[in-house]
């Protein structure tokens, strides 16, 4: 795909109208991370309630992939288990918005907000769930995600 | 140019790169030369002339190819000295780029000079490479690091500086002869007297200037200079720091091992003479013998006429950008006052889509924060989208660009 066809729609609108855009002020978790290349900046704030994330707001300066992405990822969290949301993949992100081919100078646009939310559920985790050796995987995935 | 466009015809067939095509069969329109150059053919065939035909090392053996390597390598640092105006050639230190000088003015100098409580200053708008340095420093020696400010207009604010100087603790000045960002030239004569009436050193960061006018370090009075040969048609990896002798006589070597000694012993060393006291290691022979062809490719079209050249295109880019609806240029419109740098902001359409959407019509702009946050933060923006102009660059391409914004607006629906 040509890279100007990034710009769809959905983008555009997106990013002019974030979804879940703003601050939880009695979060029960929050993670700040920017890329230090391009100056995406984005932090995730997060209410779990029963195990499960009941509410989710990001906020933050990104180009229109990141914002996109970003709200895109805040609502498939919403209401979902933490494992159902520790378990969400790029491609889920990607997906949704047809960036499948995105080049690799912009995955870190795209893929900013999920390395923030699985840094953020790892602190909870790592807070609430003592001797989880699995909490650790998080943590490295959410490192490596791009 | 002074022949207008053939000259300048010219001048774009040096550029094999000029050449080619991007994306969908598109001319590349090449405005990204705050951030590096193109390189004419004189300074691809030097380097690749020394590597086929000369390359030795250098400053020891006796052969006849050590011999040549030797010369075409201290020639390029007489070519330079004459280019800046520096009479005595031992003053010039081949570097990496502009970032290794001012780290190795940190190091060698700051290390010995700096102590607890004394005071580095630098200004708002310089190059991450003129703060951290600095920041380290600071830091480890407990002293302070202030910064002059910068006013609405992208100028640096001197009353800042006199306030600084008052307190007796400043040791060293650090400033930028051309902001990368705002394109902003200092007022590095005004900044150079408080200076020398206090008695303080300056560095002046010369990496944005250097390529774009005549710059005359001898005339400046300043303690260090530093500037980069890849800026300025030169290959990547090599630049220039000058320093006074009598100040590059009170420090300490950077790094220590071949070329840089005199004598060796188990416990103890002598240092070379200068410039190898700071030379330390086979150098990158190869890109100063390309920079040196670089600074008679820039001599012979003459750094006046480049300048002008510049001012034209930047007077005719401010004008057409500025007609751009939505679209906010940040920095003096004082043409006397800045280079061939334009910083924008289009609505609120981030940077990077920006520059995305237009690299599809084969434009290259920079977008992001230049390596200068210091300054995105006193803008209060997270990035902007930089067009730099060169030698190169024409009103034609100035024109592109504003169309490439049109196309910019359409996708966003400006």
């Amino acid at each position: 795909m040509s890279n100007a066809d990034i710009y769809h729609e959905m983008i555009i609108d997106y990013s002019r109208n974030p979804i879940n855009y703003g601050k939880i002020k009695d979060h029960d978790t929050t993670f700040h991370d920017s890329n230090p290349l391009c100056g995406d900046s984005i932090d995730i704030d997060m209410k779990i309630d029963d195990g499960k994330v009941s509410d989710i707001k990001f906020h933050g300066k990104g180009c229109a992939i990141c914002m996109a992405c970003s709200s895109v990822l805040t609502e498939i969290a919403k209401g979902k288990s933490i494992d159902e949301v520790r378990n969400i993949t790029k491609n889920d992100i990607l997906g949704e918005l047809g960036l499948e081919n995105l080049q690799a100078v912009r995955i870190k646009c795209a893929l900013l907000s999920l390395k923030v939310l699985k840094f953020a559920l790892y602190s909870y985790l790592g807070k609430h769930l003592e001797n989880n050796p699995d909490v650790d995987k998080l943590k490295e995935e959410a490192a490596n995600l791009y | 140019m002074q022949s207008a466009q053939t000259s300048l015809e010219n001048i774009r067939k040096d550029f094999p790169i000029l050449q080619r095509t991007v994306r969908e069969n598109k001319p590349l329109v090449y405005l990204d030369n705050a951030s590096t150059t193109q390189k004419p053919n004189q300074v691809i065939d030097a380097i690749n002339d020394y590597y086929r035909n000369h390359n030795a090392n250098i400053h020891r053996a006796v052969y006849a190819l050590a011999e040549e390597a030797t010369e075409l390598y201290e020639k390029a640092r007489d070519k330079i000295a004459n280019f800046i105006n520096i009479k005595n050639r031992d003053e010039i230190i081949f570097v990496r780029g502009t970032t290794e000088a001012i780290n190795l003015v940190a190091y060698s100098w700051g290390r010995s000079h700096i102590k607890e409580g004394d005071i580095v200053v630098t200004t708002e708008y310089e190059h991450h490479s003129n703060i951290v340095p600095w920041q380290l420093l600071t830091q480890e020696k407990e002293a302070n690091l202030e910064y002059i400010g910068m006013d609405d207009n992208g100028e640096l604010i001197l009353d800042d500086l006199d306030k600084y100087l008052e307190t007796g603790k400043v040791k060293l000045v650090a400033f930028s002869l051309m902001s990368n960002v705002l394109g902003t030239i200092s007022d590095v004569e005004a900044i150079i007297t408080k200076c020398k009436k206090a008695g303080v050193l300056t560095l002046v960061d010369g990496a944005q200037a250097v390529p774009h006018m005549k710059v005359d370090v001898e005339k400046l009075g300043c303690d260090f200079f530093a500037f980069s040969g890849h800026k300025m048609l030169g290959p990547t990896g090599i630049g220039v720091l000058w320093a006074r002798k009598s100040v590059l006589e009170t420090m300490v070597p950077f790094h220590g091992g071949g070329d840089m000694i005199r004598e060796v012993h188990k416990y103890e060393t002598t240092w070379n003479d200068l410039p190898y006291k700071f030379e330390a290691g086979t150098p990158n022979i190869a890109d100063v013998v390309g920079f040196g062809a670089a600074i008679d490719y820039l001599s012979k079209i003459g750094m006046d006429n480049i300048r002008q050249h510049e001012i034209e295109l930047t007077k005719y880019a401010l004008t057409k950008l500025s007609a751009v609806k939505g679209l906010h240029i940040y920095g003096t419109k004082d043409i006397s006052k800045r280079g061939g740098v334009i910083s924008f902001n289009f609505a609120d359409v981030h940077p990077h889509d920006v520059a995305q959407i237009i690299d599809e019509e084969g434009i290259a702009i920079r977008s992001g924060h230049h390596c200068a946050q210091v300054l995105m933060e006193r803008l209060n923006v997270a990035a902007t989208s930089r067009a730099s102009f060169y030698i190169y660059n024409t009103k034609e391409e100035i024109d592109k660009l504003v169309d490439s914004l049109n196309k910019v607006a359409r996708i966003f629906k400006l």
